[in-house]
Order: structure tokens, then sequence, then C-alpha cells
């Protein structure tokens, strides 16, 4: 007798289908763990962790298929088949169809119409209504984006070698919730082409708002107001990198990470010059800034979301990016 | 008081009860209800059962307080802050409603890991019951998911910041990441368009796929029955045993045989 009843449906005359005891599992976590330790510590590890994985893996599924794998040995004996209950009045009598007779072509009764016609129709209307729906949900995030160039003020705003914080309305038509920031330094004149440095405020750890190591002059704000951008200038007083307040990650004056959680160097503006006036264009990554100034080697790349690695093993893991 | 004839107060229950004879009769729902409220559970099932309808009524709470929060709240990036300051501090008992709603939130995420925790406790997770683990499983996750689209709304620092890292987070995950995090903002970037999106997902589109997985949740929790304690010697619907005699206390005799059993 069972006395559980209540947790068989079957009343007892069923086998709980539960897989024997294995202890494999634990050796397949062991590996996996070692993989996500990996890929922080080590690709070593990483290797050594997919081998344990693989092969504690595979003797888990060996032994959870082993019942299904073996044929049973006991013969199938086909119950002589006792009618649990009594026939149903339409089994008596003659088929509702007569069969083909000979060289009858094969009947394609109405019932197997209407269920086929019923399906078929249901599922036509269903993928007619489901496609512009999911179309919707999922493509307006990937087109038209990008945004205007941004008229950051003439070149003489800009005072040599030290850092301007410039805050924008990056989609005038969006309001103040598309309002970004970016610290530009000039760096006077390379050759004869003037020269900036334009970073954006963006955090690569996870995009917080890094701030200015330095005092910004409220005092000597200006305001532009260009076809809707209402730019804000503050000028800072020397500058000493930059710092996010939400995990603490550090940034040199040329955007190079120092310190923290940052993946690579901070995001910048390409710009123009335009009548005497900086415009400054979209965005793009970099992995590290060697030199600094006019001079500095920038090691571009199209953008990346925060967080992401540009170069690198790491930077395999995002090769296409989506339209931004 | 005047006592009725036993005629009478027939005559008046009849009366009073025809409406639910009336739709008994119809759809069977009066029946349904009782089967589902007076159905037999094991006799020492203890506190720890009710997690469940804890966590069912925790996510009733926030059900109707979201429901009539909504009333007011604007989704819109110009007003959202202000709308949930509005709700805050003038309307009447909005501090209350708002107060409810969020510690809830909380409430509801607690009781549904103590709950799960009993649950993975005695065992009950066992054959035939893994699909009902399963379905709480993702219960608890789109319950989570709730708490993060829900964070946004109120449109302040906290919550843009907080909610530019979470999507940040999401969009480090490899090769699809980034084309994840696009979908969450509905852009590049976090917009107006984030704002009515998170919106939808947190008012209508998670709460009606949670509602629906709370009822194939019961639905299987009524079919499979009630899970006794795994020391338990008997099933649900066996009489309850004996308890045992009292000990007698020293010299005091105990009271007639059968005075303090059932």
């Amino acid at each position: 007798m069972n006395p559980r009843r209540d947790v068989d449906p079957h009343g007892g005359h069923g086998t709980p289908h539960e897989p024997t005891p294995t202890i494999w599992p634990v050796g397949f976590a062991i590996g996996i763990a070692c993989i996500f330790i990996g890929l922080i510590l080590n690709p070593i590890v990483v290797a050594v962790g997919a081998v344990l994985a693989a092969i504690f893996g595979f003797l888990w599924i060996r032994d959870v298929t082993k019942g299904i794998r073996s044929v049973p040995e006991q013969p199938v004996e086909e119950p002589e088949h006792a009618p649990a209950a009594p026939p149903l009045p339409a089994d008596r009598g003659g088929p509702a169809m007569p069969e083909p007779g000979e060289g009858e072509i094969i009947r394609y009764p109405r019932s197997k119409f209407l269920e086929a016609a019923t399906l078929g129709l249901g599922g036509l209307i269903g993928v007619v209504v489901t496609a512009p729906v999911l179309g919707f949900t999922v493509l307006p995030p990937f087109v038209k984006q990008g945004h205007d160039k941004i008229d950051a003020g003439a070149i003489e705003d800009f005072p040599e070698n030290k850092y301007v914080i410039v805050t924008f309305l990056l989609k005038p038509e969006e309001g103040e919730v598309s309002r970004r920031t970016a610290y530009i330094r000039n760096n006077g004149f390379l050759g004869d082409a003037p020269s900036f440095t334009c970073l954006s405020n963006r955090c690569v750890h996870l995009g917080c708002p890094v701030q200015v190591n330095g005092l910004p002059l409220d005092d000597q704000a200006q305001t532009d107001v260009n076809e809707g951008q209402r730019v804000i200038r503050i000028p800072t007083a020397a500058a000493a990198g930059f710092g996010c307040p939400c995990h603490g990650g550090q940034y040199d004056n040329e955007g190079n990470p120092t310190a923290g959680p940052p993946v690579r160097a901070l995001d910048r503006y390409e710009f123009s010059i335009d009548n005497g006036r900086l415009m400054l264009g979209d965005t793009y990554s970099v992995s590290e800034v060697d030199g600094t100034g006019a001079e500095a080697q920038i090691h571009s790349y199209p953008l990346a979301g925060p967080g992401q690695h540009v170069d690198g093993p790491s930077g395999l893991l995002y090769p296409v990016q989506p339209p931004r | 008081m005047a006592r009725k004839k036993p005629g009478r107060t027939q005559q008046l229950l009849r009366i009073l009860l025809y409406p639910l004879q009336w739709l008994e009769e119809r759809s069977g729902i009066v029946g349904g209800v009782k089967y589902f409220l007076f159905r037999k559970v094991p006799g020492d099932i203890s506190w720890g059962h009710v997690l469940g309808s804890a966590s069912l009524t925790a996510f009733i709470v926030q059900a109707v307080t979201g429901v009539v929060l909504a009333f007011y709240y604007k989704p819109d990036p110009d007003s959202a802050y202000e709308s949930i300051r509005y709700i805050t501090d003038d309307l009447t008992l909005g501090w209350l409603l708002r107060g409810m709603h969020r510690w809830g939130a909380s409430v509801f995420i607690i009781l549904m890991f103590l709950h799960m925790g009993r649950v993975f406790l005695y065992g009950a997770y066992k054959y035939p019951r893994e699909l009902n683990w399963i379905v709480g499983v993702l219960i608890l996750v789109l319950g989570m998911m709730e708490g993060f689209f829900g964070y946004l709304l109120p449109w302040d620092q906290t919550a843009y910041w907080a909610t530019v890292v979470g999507v940040n987070l999401q969009a480090t995950g490899p090769f699809v990441g980034p084309f994840l995090g696009s979908i969450l903002q509905g852009g590049a970037e976090i917009g107006p368009d984030t704002l009515a999106r998170f919106y939808s997902l947190h008012m209508l589109v998670l709460p009606g796929a949670i509602a629906g997985l709370i009822l194939l949740h019961l639905y299987l929790v009524v079919r499979l029955g009630v899970v006794s304690p795994p020391w338990s010697a008997y099933a649900a619907g066996d009489p309850r045993p004996e308890p045992p005699p009292p000990p007698r206390a020293g010299l005091v005799a105990p009271g007639p045989r059968g005075a303090r059993r059932r």
C-alpha cells in the first residue's frame, strides 16, 4: 500500500519517473564555476573548467539516459482486450462512410477538411496579426537612430588646455531627457588645424555620468540656444581627470581608465569646425589613448555600449552592434 | 426575541440563496469554488503552508494598488516625476497607496522566496510536482522583472541612473546583449519611449503573464494536492491520528477517558 496516495496520481500503480541518484552534476557544476571564474582570472582556468564540464556532463547524461537507452528485457505482453466500458452505440453497426471499393479513389472526409480548414485559417489569422505586432515591438529601437550635429559654440569660447563642461539637448524634440554632457578641451593647433578633445561623460563601466575631478566655475557659465539645443558651457578650474559616482571608476585627462571597473577609455565625439564654430558629431569608442593633447594617438573603434570591450579577446563577444 | 417558525426561516433562506442557485444551475461556479476552498488537505500541515496564499495576497495588493495609482500617474518624461509628487503629497491617502505599492513590492518578493524555501525544504518540488516548481520559478523571475521595470517610473535621479545601470548590465551580455539593451530602452539611448515602454511592461504585460501563471500554478496545486510534511505518516483525506493520552502528572488522576480526545 502506498500511504502517500495524494502525491501519486496513478493511485499507486505508476512508478515515479525519478532519475537514479547521481553525483556527476556536482562535477559538472564545478566545471561551470571554473569557466566563470576563469573568464575573470585566466583563460587556462576556462579551458580546465570546460574540460571538467564536458567530462562530467557526459557522465551525467549517460547516467540519466541509462533507463532510456537500454531496451527493457521483459517481453511486452499485449493484454487481452477486455473493454473497460460497454462499447458506445457509435461502435455498433457499419461505418458511417463505406470503405472505398476496388479501384475507387480514397475519399477525403468532410470532417477532416473542416478540421484542417479551421486550423489553417486560425493559424493564418494568427500569423497575420502577430507579425506586425512583433515587428512594431522589436524594430523601432533599431531604425531612425542618430542625431543632428551639435553646435557647441565659437572656438574662442574654449580656453586652451582647460576642460569646459558642455551640456546640450541631443534631440531637442525629445526635451530635457535627451540632455547629454561632453568635456571639451581646446588643444590649440596641430599644424594649422585646430585640435579638440571631446569626451563623452558616459562612464564606460555601466553608463553613469562621469564628473570632472575639479571645480566647475558655475558663475562663468554661458548659454546658447542653437536650434533648440540649449547649449550650456561651464569652464572648470584645472581638471585632474574624471570620476564616476556610481562605482568609483576613475579616468585621467585623456579619458584613459586609471582605477575602478571601466573596461576602456572614455567615448569621444567626432568634431568639425564650421564657420569658426565647434560642431559635435557622432560618438565613437576608444580602447586607449597614447600621448596627450594634440599629439595623442587615439585607438578608435565603432561605438560600443558601456561595459563592452572593444579590443582583445573579450571584444570578440560583441561582433555586431545595433545602430546607434 | 420571538422565535420564528422553522418554515418561515427556511423560506427566507431559500430566497436569499436563490441567486446562488441560479448561478450554480447555469455555470457550476458555486460548486467549483466550494471544491476549491473545501478540498481535503493533509491534517498535519503547518503555518509554513500559508506562504503561497500569502504571496498571492501580496500580488493582489500590488495589482489593486497599482490600478488605482494608474489613475493619477503620467508616463511622460515631463510630467512623471510631478505626478508621483502629486500622488504622494497632495492626494488624500496617496502617500498610503504609494507606500503600500512600494513596500508591497518587497513583501511580494520576500514571501515568494520564503514560499520557495518551504517547498524546497519539504521536498514538495519532487515528482509529480516538478512542473509546478518550474511555473513558480517563472513567476518569481517575472516578479523581479516587475521590480526592475517599476523602479524607473518615479523618474527621479535614483530611478533614472539605476535603470541606466540595469539596462547596460543586460547590454554587456555576449553577442545579443547590445540588441537586448536597445530593445529594452526602445532606442540607442534612454529617452521618452523608454518610460512609456517600461510602464506598459510593468502594468500590462508582466501582471497579465504573472496572473496567468498563478492560475496555472493553482490548477496544479489543486490537481496534485498539498504535500504532507516529510515526516508525515499519513496522507490527505486519512482520518486524523488519535492524539496520545494526556500524561499523568504525579498522583493527579487524568479526567474521564476520552474527555481530552477528539
